[in-house]
């Protein structure tokens, strides 16, 4: 496998009870990347994501068939531990869904869940992760209120330090952005750009132009295919097929 | 421009709004009259005999005077012990149903059992527990064979605000804490219940205090005619307000004469009752200042 690949994923297949809602799909992801995953409502991209950290595990009747790796392991094999696993991918999800605590304790959650107790460690990763999600100014004078009296931009950046603050390998975005005004998006967007240095990032999104401004790598799915994948800026100037470039350019979905 | 044919029809729409309306407001009303009537009546003829004596004294003279206060500390403690008997099992079977029960036969049989124990009669409850806790456990007629059978009668109640409390909690929360490498009981202590709590208290507090009232699990399982001590053990019997209530308006010889008695010990049952329950909205109001919800 190749250094910089840092999740592989091959002839997945996944079912809910008997409808096939992923059809053998077969995608890299780069390591320090941004991979969009694209397509209409009902595609597949979001289940598709939520294979990536086995989150499709608390459905039930739900079948997955394939291989995920992740640093050339398979996560789906019997002898992986999900809660360590889920603390290597995090995940920001579609709503900013920040836990009714403090902003602070939202933070440490992940920290203190995984059986950290040490009081400075935890408050000095608080901050950290604060910082890296350029929410730091904005809270720092109150970090023990609580967490829903923030706007919903500022929530949906509690929840990305939220995730910073384990330290993961990968997040996976589900359209982290579906739900907040065009200045907070903005932001989300700068973020991206910011952790993708250090971080693998997989952004599911409904919004082709922002698959086009952070994205490396696009992914177009289409009932519960893999139709396309390219470099961004090929996928959206020379797409290969026909059906890629209806879509991008609006025609359908 | 004005849609000429549209004015009839708005007038009647808005006419039909102002009936129905009208009809709610009378069904509201009708709850807030109920219980100031019974209220009233109550305060009317139980008033008088209200006084520091009659709350901190037991009866005297064959109960034709005197205080209540055995009944008091009785049902003080059959509550008490109901509550600690009854709020873990509950809270934790509505855990297991909510939380971990996949669906199946094995949930469907249970929630059945859960839901066909509410609909047993309380006499029945008493029945039980008389010959399941009294004799064949051999308790006595005590405040632990009551309390227990109290508990049994509030599970369902308990269990059932329990679920509600826990279906109110975003599937985004155990999403996210899931999402940050929690496991299933971590998610559960640390972001459900406590979001879940001031639902569960309410509920569960409102389920005993119900079950305060009851008389005839208590008649048969820890409550005596009369009794001047106060316990000193679980294994006591007691005197319950309830049952006094009954004992005074039923069996004495002179009913006429302890009338205001009665009236005045179901004021302070009643007072009990909505103590609790105000207990049990301060209890949730603190909660969820504390929670940040």
């Amino acid at each position: 496998m190749d250094a910089d690949l840092k999740m592989l994923v091959k002839g997945l297949n996944f079912f809910y009870d008997n409808f096939h809602a992923l059809k053998n799909i077969s995608l890299d992801f780069q390591a320090s990347h941004v991979t969009a995953l694209i397509g209409p409502s009902g595609c597949g991209k979001s289940t598709f994501l939520r294979c990536l950290n086995r989150m499709n595990d608390l459905i039930p009747k739900i079948r997955v068939k394939g291989k995920v790796l992740l640093d050339n392991q398979d996560i789906y094999d019997p002898s992986v531990n999900v809660a360590i696993l889920r603390s290597r991918i995090g995940m920001v999800f579609q709503k900013p869904n920040p836990f009714p605590k403090t902003i602070f304790e939202n933070v440490a959650y992940g920290l203190r869940v995984s059986g950290i107790k040490d009081k400075t460690f935890i408050a000095d990763r608080v901050t950290e992760s604060l910082e890296q999600a350029a929410l730091w100014n904005e809270v720092k004078d109150r970090i023990y209120d609580s967490a829903l009296e923030l706007s919903g931009g500022q929530q949906q950046r509690l929840c990305i330090a939220r995730a910073l603050a384990v330290k993961p390998e990968v997040i996976l975005m589900d359209e982290p952005a579906s739900a907040l005004d065009p200045i907070a998006t903005q932001k989300i967007e700068e973020l991206i750009h910011q952790l993708k240095k250090t971080l693998t990032i997989i952004i599911v999104t409904h919004n082709m132009q922002q698959a086009a401004r952070v994205s490396d790598t696009t992914a177009f799915f289409y009932m519960g295919n893999l139709i396309e994948t390219d470099k961004t800026d090929i996928l959206f100037t020379k797409p290969k097929l026909k059906q890629t470039e209806d879509y991008i350019t609006g025609r359908f979905g | 421009m004005t849609n000429q044919f549209a004015l009839p029809s708005i007038k009647y729409r808005k006419f039909k709004q102002a009936v129905f309306f009208t009809l709610l407001r009378f069904a509201a009303i009708i709850n807030g009259t109920a219980i100031a009537i019974i209220l009233f009546f109550l305060l009317k003829n139980g008033y008088k005999v209200i006084n520091w004596t009659f709350l901190t004294q037991p009866p005297m003279d064959s109960m034709t005077r005197g205080g209540i206060l055995p009944c008091i500390i009785g049902t003080l403690y059959l509550s008490l012990g109901a509550i600690v008997i009854a709020l873990p099992i509950g809270i934790i079977s509505a855990i297991y149903l909510n939380e971990y029960a996949r669906s199946g036969r094995v949930l469907r049989i249970i929630r059945l059992g859960i839901n066909n124990l509410a609909g047993i009669p309380s006499v029945v409850f008493g029945l039980f527990g008389l010959a399941f806790f009294v004799i064949y456990l051999k308790m006595g007629v005590s405040i632990l064979a009551g309390a227990l059978t109290l508990g049994l009668l509030s599970l369902p109640v308990i269990i059932g605000a329990t679920e509600e409390a826990l279906k109110t909690v975003p599937e985004t929360y155990r999403e996210a804490s899931l999402g940050l490498g929690a496991t299933r009981l971590q998610t559960i202590f640390r972001v459900v219940l406590p979001c879940a709590m001031p639902g569960i208290l309410t509920g569960a507090i409102l389920g005993i205090s119900r079950a305060a009232g009851e008389t005839a699990p208590v008649m048969f399982t820890a409550a005596v005619f009369f009794t001047p001590d106060l316990p000193s053990s679980i294994f006591d019997e007691i005197m319950a307000l309830p049952y006094h209530i009954y004992v005074l308006a039923t069996a004495g010889t002179e009913i006429e004469t302890t009338r205001p008695l009665q009236y005045g010990t179901s004021l302070v049952l009643i007072a009990l009752v909505f103590g609790m329950n105000l207990g049990a909205i301060l209890l949730r109001a603190h909660l969820k200042r504390r929670m940040h919800i």
